[in-house]
C-alpha cells in the first residue's frame, strides 16, 4: 500500500490540530481506561472491595446502634415534664403532689408512672414496665396509638395491660393473653392480661413497653407491705407552652424543697438523656471503634493503591512521554480508587438493611427503636470516598512525579 | 534445606510502605481485639475481687441486687444469729446489716448527673471487708453524719472529696476519708453509717445481710436453712457469686460487642494480607523459579511464604500490643445496668490477653498468607521462570 | 516539506551528567550536532556510551544540564514541564525496545490514544487510527489486546501509535532489541517507508550493526562524545 495515502488523506493543515484540549478530552475514554484498569487484577480488586463492603457494613452499623441509645431521648417530647425524688430515681413520690402539681398554671394535664422491673420468665427477658395512672397516662402520648375499643377494654380490667407492637411480635403476645411476671421490686407473683397493642405514631416511637394500672398495684400493696402505698415513680406533666418549661420545673421544685420527698423536673428529653449520659463511655467506645474500622480499612486500600500504582510506572511513564500531564495520571489513580470504594460502599450500604433488621430481631427489646437513618447511609459514603481519595494520595503523588526516564527504566 | 529467614525478612523490607500498611491494619485490629479482653478483665477483676468467698451476702428472693432488696429487722435478727456465723476476735458475730440506696450527684467535670451507691453499713462492715482501706483521711465515726468516699466517687464526683460535704436526705453530710479498695466495686461507693442512713431515708429496713462463716464448707446447709425458713423469703449467695452476677449483663455485652468486632475487623486485616502476599508471590515468580531450580522444594518455597505472613501478623501483633498497654492508663465509668449505678473499672492487661491477642494476630497472618503461599507453591519451575 | 538547508535539530555544547550517591557522573560532554528533515539517523555505541540518554534529551523526555536544543526552531531545554508535555504530543513519535503498549487497551485504542489530545472527532480519529493500522499490516488484529499478540506485532502497533499524529519526528530505542531475525527486518522496513515515503525524520538507538545498515547515516557515541570520523 502507498503510505503515502496517509498524507493525502490527513496531512493538509494536521499538525495545527494537535494541541491540548485541556479539561474535556475525551472523557469516555477516560472512565473506559479507569475502568478497565480496575478489573485487571480481578482478585486484587475483588478482595479490596469485599473489605471495604464489611468495614463499611460495620460502621454504618456500629452507627446505628449509637442512634439506638439515643433513640429515647430523639422521640420525647419538649412539651412534657417528668418529675422524680431529687434523692434518685429509685425514691418514690407521693400520690398526693398529684393534685398540688396540677394547680400550677401552665400546666395542662398530669399523669404518673412507676417503674415495675418484673421479670417474665428469665432475667434476659427484658422490656420495660410501668404502673401508670391509666386514666390520664395515654392522654399525655398521643404517639402511642390505641385502638379505642381497646382502650376501653383495658381500662375496665383492673388486671389488663397494654403492650407496644415490637413487644408483642417479639414474644408473640396476643389480645387476651396472660403475660406472668415475677416481681424484683414489688414481691411476688403478678399476672396481667393483654387488653390493648399500641402502635407508634412515628418511626421513632418505642413500641417495647408494658402497661397497667397503678391502682392494681397500690391495692396489692396495701395488703402486702402497707407502708409501700401511695406512692408512684415519677410524674409526667404535659405544659401548654414548651417555652416555659423551665420556668414551671422551677416552680413543681420550689413547691416542694424541704419537704420529706423534694423533687427534681426536667424535660423529657432532659430526663432520657439523664439516662444514656449513664452509659455514655459506651457510646464514646463504640463511637470511636467505628472510626477505627474506617481506618482499618483505609490501611487496606492505601495498600492495594500503593501496590498497583508500583506495578504501573513503566506505563505512567510511557503516557507522560506521549503527552499526558501529570493531572491525567492523578486522576486515572484517583478515579480507580473511587470505583473501588464506591462498589465496596454501594454494597456494604446496601448490606446494612438486612442486616440491621436481623440485628433489630435478635435482640428484641434490648433496643426499642433499631433503624437507620439516612444521615448514616450518608456517613457511611462520605467515609468511603474519604477511603478512596485518602488510598489514592501518595500513589497519585508518585506517579505524576515520576520522571519519564525512570520510570521507563523500570519496564520488564 | 529451608529458605534462610533473612530472605524472607529482607522481601518485606524492601516494600516498607505495603508492609507498614498491612502491619498497620493488623496492628489496629489487634489493638481493638486486646482492648476488649482488657475491657471485659477489667471488669470481672473489679466485681469478681469485690466478694471474697467466705464472705455470704442475703437478700431479698429474687431481688437480684441489693438496691431492690428488703430485710426486715426481725429477718435481719433471725439471719445474723444463725450457728455457721464466725465470731470476731471480741466476741461479736461477723454480719453486717446493710442499707444500700443510689443517690443522683453531679459530676465533676460536666455536671452531669450519674447514680452512686450509697451504703449503710454496720460495725463489723470494714472488718468483713479486708480489701478496703482508708488511702485518706479517716473512718466515719458510728452515728455521725460523717461518710467516706471511694476513691474513684472522690475524683469522679463534686462534694465526695475530704472535707468536702454533700446534701442528701435534707441534711448534711461531711466526707471524713477516702477509700481505697483495690480497684474492686466498693472504690465507686459511698460508706455511711448504717441507722444514720435509715434514718435520714426515712428506710425502717435493711438492704442486705453480709455474714463471714466460719468455716466456707457450712455454706449449703446455711443456703437451705434460710431458703426454706418460711418467716424468712431470702436469698442466700456466696459474696463472689453475687457480685459477678451483678455484672453478668455489662460483662456480655462487652464479650458479645467485642467478638463480632473482632471477627468483623479480623476480615478486613486478612484481605489486607492476602492482597500483600498475592502481590508477593506475583512480584517475584521468577524469584520462586530460581530457588526451585536450585533444589529447594514446594514445600520450602511454601513455609518461606507463610514465614513472610506470619512475620507480617507478628509485627501487627507486637505494635496492637503496645499500643493497647498504653490503655491501662485510662478507667472507664459506665452505669452497670443491673445495679442501676455508677461503675468504674479499668483496662486490665495480663499474661493470658497478651498471649491470645499474639495468636489472634499470628493466626490472622496464616489465613490471609495461606492461599497465596500455596499459590506460590505449586508454580511450575519452567513457567515462573519465563515469568520475567 | 522543510527547508533542506536548515536543520530540524540543532545541538549546541549539550552536556548532562547524573548523581550516582556522591559523585556525579559526566555521560554527555559538549555534543554539538543537526539533523536534518528527513534523514534517518543512528546512534550506535557502547553501553554507557550516552547514546539513549541523547535520544531522551531530543525527545523532550529528559532535560540537559547546559547547551541548547532546538527542534524545529523551538530551544526545548528552556520549556515547562507543562509545555514540554503538548511540544512532545505535538513533535514526537516514541518507539521503545519493549513496546509500551497500555495492557487494558486494544491496538486499536493504544493507536488512538494520542489522538486523545487532540481537537479530532470520533469519527476523524476512527478513520485515522484504521488506516494507520491498515499501513503496519494489523487490520485484523484491531481489536487485539497486546497480550494476544506477538513481539513483531506489538511493535508494530507501537509504530502505528508513534506516527498517527504526524509528529515532526521519531525517535526509537533499540526498536528491534527484543524482537527475532524476521521480525526486526519487518520492523527496520517499516521505519525506511516512514523515512522514504513519508518524509519523516527518524532518530534510531541500536547496538545492531545490521539495523543501523536501514539508517542513512550512523553516528558513533564514545564515553559521552561524539566520535565524528562517520
Amino acid at each position: 500500500m502507498e503510505w503515502r495515502i496517509f498524507y493525502l488523506a490527513f496531512l493538509p493543515g494536521f499538525s495545527s490540530i494537535i494541541r491540548r484540549v485541556s479539561g474535556e478530552f475525551a472523557k469516555m475514554h477516560f472512565l473506559k481506561l479507569i475502568l478497565r484498569n480496575t478489573l485487571r487484577h480481578k482478585l486484587r480488586t475483588g478482595l479490596t472491595v469485599l473489605g471495604l463492603m464489611v468495614a463499611i457494613l460495620a460502621f454504618g452499623l456500629l452507627r446505628t446502634v449509637v442512634d439506638a441509645w439515643y433513640a429515647g431521648a430523639e422521640g420525647a417530647s419538649s412539651a412534657r415534664l417528668v418529675t422524680r425524688n431529687a434523692i434518685s430515681l429509685v425514691f418514690p413520690l407521693p400520690i398526693n403532689y398529684q393534685e398540688r402539681i396540677r394547680r400550677i398554671q401552665g400546666v395542662t394535664a398530669i399523669s404518673h408512672a412507676s417503674w415495675f422491673g418484673g421479670v417474665y420468665v428469665t432475667p434476659k427477658n427484658f422490656f420495660p414496665q410501668f404502673a401508670v395512672d391509666a386514666k390520664t397516662y395515654f392522654n399525655l402520648y398521643p404517639e402511642y396509638l390505641i385502638p379505642p375499643a381497646e382502650l376501653k377494654a383495658f381500662l375496665t380490667d383492673r388486671k389488663g395491660c397494654v403492650i407496644g407492637r415490637k413487644l408483642a411480635s417479639t414474644y408473640g403476645f396476643k389480645i387476651g393473653d396472660t403475660i406472668p411476671l415475677r416481681g424484683t421490686i414489688y414481691p411476688g407473683s403478678w399476672s396481667f392480661t393483654v387488653r390493648a397493642i399500641y402502635d407508634g405514631a412515628e418511626a421513632g416511637t418505642d413500641t417495647s413497653q408494658f402497661f397497667f394500672h397503678w391502682d392494681y398495684l397500690n391495692e396489692t400493696m396495701k395488703k402486702a407491705v402497707a407502708r409501700r402505698t401511695d406512692w408512684i415513680g415519677v410524674y409526667v406533666i404535659e405544659i401548654s407552652d414548651p417555652d416555659r418549661a423551665a420556668e414551671i420545673s422551677t416552680e413543681v421544685d420550689a413547691m416542694f424543697r424541704n419537704s420529706l420527698a423534694e423533687t427534681l423536673t426536667e424535660t423529657e428529653k432532659a430526663f432520657q438523656l439523664g439516662f444514656v449520659s449513664m452509659t455514655e463511655a459506651i457510646v464514646v467506645a463504640i463511637r470511636i471503634v467505628s472510626f477505627l474500622v474506617i481506618f482499618i480499612i483505609l490501611a487496606v486500600m492505601a495498600n492495594t493503591m500503593a501496590m498497583t500504582a508500583r506495578e504501573r510506572i513503566a506505563e505512567y511513564a510511557t503516557l507522560k512521554a506521549l503527552g499526558f500531564g501529570p493531572r491525567f495520571l492523578a486522576g486515572l489513580i484517583y478515579g480507580e480508587s473511587l470505583a473501588i470504594a464506591l462498589a465496596g460502599a454501594m454494597t456494604g450500604i446496601l448490606l446494612t438493611f438486612p442486616v440491621a433488621d436481623r440485628f433489630s430481631e435478635q435482640v428484641g427489646t434490648l433496643f426499642p427503636v433499631f433503624g437507620v437513618s439516612l444521615e448514616t447511609v450518608y456517613m457511611q459514603a462520605a467515609a468511603a470516598i474519604a477511603v478512596g481519595l485518602a488510598a489514592a494520595i501518595l500513589p497519585a503523588y508518585r506517579a505524576a512525579r515520576v520522571s519519564i526516564v525512570e520510570g521507563l527504566r523500570s519496564i520488564g | 534445606m529451608s529458605v534462610p529467614l533473612s530472605y524472607i525478612w529482607r522481601n518485606l523490607a524492601a516494600r516498607k510502605l505495603t508492609t507498614l500498611l498491612t502491619a498497620g491494619g493488623m496492628a489496629l485490629v489487634v489493638f481493638v481485639f486486646a482492648t476488649v479482653l482488657m475491657l471485659e478483665e477489667g471488669l470481672r477483676k473489679t466485681l469478681v475481687e469485690t466478694g471474697s468467698p467466705d464472705n455470704v451476702v442475703i437478700t431479698r428472693r429474687s431481688a437480684g441486687t441489693e438496691v431492690q432488696s428488703v430485710i426486715d429487722r426481725d429477718q435481719a435478727a433471725i439471719v445474723e444469729n444463725q450457728p455457721e456465723v464466725a465470731y470476731s476476735a471480741n466476741g461479736l458475730r461477723l454480719a453486717s446489716k446493710e442499707t444500700i440506696v443510689l443517690i443522683s450527684l453531679a459530676k465533676r467535670n460536666s455536671d452531669k448527673a450519674s447514680n452512686v451507691l450509697i451504703r449503710g453499713v454496720g460495725q463489723k462492715g470494714i472488718e468483713l471487708r479486708p480489701q478496703v482501706e482508708i488511702a485518706e483521711g479517716r473512718m466515719f465515726r458510728p452515728g455521725s453524719t460523717e461518710i467516706i468516699a471511694g476513691k474513684s466517687v472522690a475524683e469522679r464526683y463534686k462534694g465526695a472529696g475530704v472535707g468536702e460535704t454533700l446534701r442528701f436526705g435534707q441534711r448534711e453530710w461531711t466526707v471524713v476519708g477516702i477509700m481505697d479498695a483495690g480497684k474492686t466495686g466498693f472504690d465507686s461507693e459511698i460508706w455511711g453509717d448504717v441507722d444514720q442512713l435509715m434514718q435520714a431515708f426515712r428506710r425502717p429496713v435493711y438492704s442486705s445481710v453480709i455474714l463471714k462463716l466460719n468455716d466456707p464448707a457450712v455454706f449449703p446447709q446455711l443456703k437451705i436453712r434460710i431458703e426454706n425458713d418460711p418467716r424468712l423469703t431470702l436469698e442466700v449467695k456466696q459474696e463472689s457469686v453475687f457480685y459477678a452476677e451483678q455484672s453478668q449483663l455489662l460483662a456480655n455485652f462487652i464479650r458479645y460487642l467485642g467478638m463480632i468486632l473482632s471477627i468483623i475487623f479480623s476480615i478486613g486485616a486478612i484481605i489486607g494480607a492476602m492482597i500483600t502476599m498475592y502481590a508477593s508471590v506475583a512480584n517475584r515468580a521468577t524469584e520462586i523459579g530460581t530457588l526451585r531450580a536450585l533444589g529447594f522444594r514446594r514445600k520450602n518455597i511454601l513455609a518461606a511464604f507463610l514465614m513472610e505472613a506470619l512475620m507480617l501478623g507478628a509485627a501487627g501483633g507486637v505494635v496492637g500490643l503496645v499500643l493497647a498497654s498504653f490503655m491501662q492508663l485510662f478507667t472507664i465509668s459506665t452505669m452497670n445496668w443491673q445495679s442501676f449505678s455508677e461503675l468504674a473499672f479499668s483496662f486490665t492487661l495480663n499474661g493470658a490477653i497478651i498471649i491470645k491477642s499474639f495468636a489472634f494476630a499470628l493466626i490472622m497472618g496464616v489465613t490471609g498468607g495461606f492461599l497465596p503461599a500455596a499459590r506460590a507453591a505449586r508454580l511450575n519451575i519452567v513457567d515462573s521462570l519465563r515469568a520475567a | 516539506m522543510e527547508n533542506l538547508s536548515e536543520p530540524i535539530v540543532q545541538i549546541r555544547q549539550l552536556t548532562k551528567s547524573y548523581h550516582r550517591g556522591e559523585q556525579l557522573v559526566p555521560v554527555l560532554t559538549n555534543i554539538s550536532f543537526d539533523i536534518f528533515s528527513g534523514e534517518f539517523i543512528a546512534l550506535m555505541g557502547p553501553s554507557g556510551s550516552g547514546k539513549s540518554t541523547l535520544l531522551n534529551l531530543i525527545a523532550g523526555i529528559d532535560k540537559p544540564d547546559s547547551g541548547s536544543l532546538k527542534v524545529s526552531g523551538i530551544d526545548i531545554a528552556t520549556l515547562s514541564e507543562a509545555d514540554l508535555a503538548d511540544w512532545r504530543a505535538a513533535n514526537v513519535g516514541f518507539i521503545f525496545q519493549f513496546y509500551n503498549l497500555m495492557p487494558v487497551l486494544t491496538a486499536f485504542e493504544n493507536v488512538e490514544l494520542p489522538l486523545l489530545l487532540t481537537r479530532l472527532s470520533r469519527n476523524q480519529r476512527r478513520e485515522r487510527v484504521e488506516l494507520a493500522l491498515s499501513m503496519v499490516g494489523l487490520t485484523d488484529r484491531m481489536e487485539h489486546y497486546p497480550s494476544e499478540l506477538s513481539g513483531g506485532q506489538q511493535q508494530r502497533v507501537a509504530i502505528a501509535r508513534a506516527f498517527i499524529t504526524d509528529p515532526v519526528i521519531l525517535v526509537a530505542d533499540e526498536p528491534t532489541g527484543d524482537l527475532d531475525r524476521a521480525s526486526a527486518n519487518d520492523i527496520l522496513a517499516m521505519l525506511e517507508r516512514l523515512n522514504s515515503e513519508m518524509g519523516k525524520t527518524i532518530i534510531m538507538v541500536t547496538h545492531d550493526p545490521h539495523a543501523a545498515k536501514s539508517a542513512h547515516s550512523i553516528r558513533h557515541l564514545e564515553k559521552g562524545e561524539l566520535d565524528v570520523t562517520n
